[in-house]
């Protein structure tokens, strides 16, 4: 009976504020993400293309003003992502939950973002099963599965390698590669000689690339996590004279981001990756959003967290516009669905039965452009979707 | 800290003495009287409610071996994480009463506390600290590589909790939430504030005190730390079980040397060896945290470590220690 009455009156006070915040007409985003702890650099890259993007396009849409909260999870923990989510929603009346660079703060807010029906952008968080948590679930970023699978049918119809070797990290998204690159080169016709997993922290690759090079695979695939591991493998693969034209490297697209070309130097040269973004791909739309992006971040190149928040940021725009300003969960998300736009990143557009991103995927090779190693697109696969929605478990 | 003297002079004092402590003072009934408010004052903040309760059970679990018996731990959330993951564990395969979760969360994390606790007498002083570590860091490592099992990096998924009673579902506001953390902490309170006013949470000081003087008079010191420890973990682990229940999700974070670290934090705030700074300590450090990180989601770490420095340089036993010094005490 108390609890009951009690919750009348917090209902009674929660609906006089969204009231108040209605009439002052904004629209309110909580925006979760890791802006503390070891996950804070991707959190303050995706935050930075969330701020281009309303520096360049203003904070009014459709006549009402955008608010962003922010909220830090200091890390993977989907116990406070929840907790943010709640009181974003409850407390401060947001009316769209954005941000998640981690998988589990997608999975923690997303009960909530399915009790309160809200609105939720997942503006990086990677794994597949992301989406499927939610009905107001929309993703602006990319999937391991997406590029991966891709790029496996590609290795076999298109490189033309018939078997190779997997060594990924020893993680969640480091399995996930490895399953999705095995699965998209297995179905075409290849053959997988074997699979290894390194450590996740520190791992001395040596001897992981000397049993590599005693199965003499056509070609190896790679997914260490960024940081000083991109350098590491790169100098063990050219000890061992495991290099290309040789043999050749596949990996996905973080072994290759500028910062780690730039820490590889010459042994990068002639691996190929796939990947969503690429920051040299020449195309006057990207061309203006990475100088624009450079000029507010001290010189600072955009990455796969920035372009995340950026075309997120879109997203709720267009949708905000479509709706005419209304903020019902049922109706951005109707608006969301099937949403196609170009990117600086290439054409996307919203799956609207899984909510999940459709892109192109580019394979690119390592390149040595003007005296700078570049990563230089050699293929694009377009419109590819997740493989792995809608599939039996 | 603790007076001793009428237990020194009476042959029946010690008796008394402990009746004496286990007696409810004013304070303690307006404190429990004061958790009731946030349902009237701060009914939007009722997630953190919960969520402070929980960090003050598992707070308390680590006073208990570290304030009480000494037993210095950087590893705690080993329990917490396994307990998180029992309840969560027997959710997802079907079973999700609350209470039974609890109980066999508390279970499985006291059976692995006891069997733990064989190594744990055996070491002291750095040693101990390297052995917490260590076994709070292969659990998380082993929960990561049974990925099958536990869903690995992405968390464990799938947990729904049933309502309790059959009656009181998980509410988006917390109400539910807080009300059945609140409650279980109050037990887990009760039953701890006995253990430490008994002669067995007596001896316990005593070995914090002096480790060799115990087997001198008699006292079995191994059996007492075993048993100390065993009843610890089972604590950390409903604390644990708690988490999973009422926010329906588990990830590795719940393993990590983070949370163990921040627990010690936590204690240290509001004063080892008190089972009232084990809960003063976690709501200053969470309610801090979320004031803070409000204001500055970036670096609101530096606030925190600010505190601490205060606190241990001119509050050395805790916040709470601080104000009972202020107090000044009635002698009877």
């Amino acid at each position: 009976m108390f609890a009951r009455f009690a919750a009348l009156v917090t209902l009674g006070f929660g609906l006089a504020w969204s009231a108040q915040a209605g009439a002052q007409d904004t629209v309110k985003i909580g925006v979760i993400l890791p802006y503390s702890g070891p996950f804070a650099d991707a959190a303050n890259q995706l935050q930075a293309g969330i701020d281009l993007y309303m520096a360049k396009h203003g904070d009014t849409v459709a006549g009402k003003k955008i608010e962003i909260i922010r909220k830090d999870t200091g890390g993977p923990a989907p116990d406070v992502a929840q907790r943010l989510a709640q009181e974003l929603v409850v407390r401060d009346g947001v009316d769209i939950l954005a941000g998640f660079a981690l998988t589990p703060e997608a999975l923690g807010a997303a009960p909530v973002s399915a009790e309160a029906k809200k609105l939720m952008v997942v503006m990086n968080a990677a794994t597949s099963i992301v989406t499927e948590q939610s009905p107001y679930i929309v993703r602006t970023s990319v999937t391991i599965p997406q590029v991966n699978t891709a790029f496996g049918q590609w290795a076999y119809e298109v490189a033309g390698v018939r078997q190779a070797y997997t060594l990924v990290a020893d993680y969640g998204p480091g399995h996930d590669a490895e399953k999705s690159f095995s699965k998209g080169f297995t179905d075409a016709g290849g053959t997988i000689l074997g699979s290894d997993r390194t450590p996740v922290a520190n791992p001395d690759f040596s001897a992981f690339v000397q049993r590599v090079k005693d199965a003499s695979p056509e070609a190896v695939y790679i997914f260490v996590p960024g940081g000083a591991q991109p350098a590491a493998i790169g100098k063990a693969l050219v000890d061992r004279g495991l290099a290309p034209p040789a043999t050749k490297i596949f990996a996905q697209g973080e072994l290759t981001h500028p910062e780690a070309l730039e820490s590889m130097g010459a042994t990068a040269k002639g691996i190929i990756t796939t990947f969503h973004y690429t920051l040299e791909r020449d195309d006057p739309l990207n061309n203006e959003y990475v100088e624009a992006y450079r000029a507010a971040n001290n010189g600072r190149s955009p990455d796969l967290f920035s372009i995340g928040g950026y075309d997120g940021m879109h997203l709720i725009y267009e949708v905000l516009k479509k709706t005419d300003g209304s903020t019902d969960g049922d109706a951005l998300v109707e608006a969301a669905k099937g949403m196609a736009w170009q990117s600086p990143r290439g054409p996307m557009s919203i799956d609207p039965e899984t909510r999940d991103v459709v892109q192109t995927v580019y394979i690119r090779e390592v390149q040595e452009v003007d005296g700078k190693l570049q990563n230089v697109i050699i293929h694009s696969i377009p419109e590819v979707k997740d493989p792995l929605h809608g599939q039996p478990k | 800290m603790v007076d001793t003297t009428l237990a020194r002079h009476h042959p029946d004092g010690a008796h008394t003495w402990l009746k004496r402590q286990s007696r409810w003072s004013v304070f303690e009934i307006a404190f429990w009287l004061a958790t009731l408010l946030p349902f009237f004052l701060f009914p939007t903040y009722l997630t953190l409610a919960s969520q402070i309760a929980i960090a003050a059970l598992f707070a308390i679990s680590v006073d208990l071996i570290l304030g009480y018996a000494g037993i210095v731990t950087l590893g705690h959330a080993m329990f917490f994480g396994l307990g998180a993951y029992s309840a969560g564990l027997i959710s997802v395969h079907g079973w999700g009463e609350p209470l039974t979760g609890l109980a066999f969360a508390a279970a499985f994390a006291g059976l692995v506390g006891f069997i733990v606790s064989f190594l744990i007498v055996r070491v002291q002083h750095l040693a101990l600290i390297m052995i917490t570590l260590g076994l709070g860091l292969l659990t998380y490592e082993l929960a990561n590589a049974l990925t099958w099992l536990t869903g690995g990096t992405d968390g464990l998924r799938g947990i729904r909790t049933w309502p309790i009673f059959n009656q009181f579902r998980f509410d988006l506001w917390g109400y539910t939430a807080y009300s059945y953390a609140l409650a279980v902490l109050f037990l887990g309170f009760l039953a701890s504030r006995r253990i430490v006013n008994s002669s067995f949470g007596l001896a316990l000081r005593g070995i914090r005190e002096n480790v060799r003087r115990m087997p001198a008079i008699g006292s079995d010191h191994r059996r007492h730390l075993q048993t100390i420890y065993t009843i610890s973990a089972a604590i950390a682990g409903i604390a644990g079980a708690l988490l999973a229940q009422t926010t329906n999700v588990v990830a590795l974070d719940a393993l990590s040397f983070n949370r163990s670290a921040d627990v010690v934090v936590m204690l240290i705030l509001g004063g080892t060896g008190r089972l009232y700074g084990a809960i003063l300590g976690s709501i200053i450090f969470l309610v801090a945290r979320d004031q803070l990180a409000g204001v500055n989601p970036q670096y609101w770490y530096f606030w925190i470590g600010l505190l601490l420095m205060f606190v241990v340089l001119f509050m050395p036993k805790g916040i709470l220690g601080g104000l009972a010094r202020l107090v000044v005490r009635r002698e009877p």
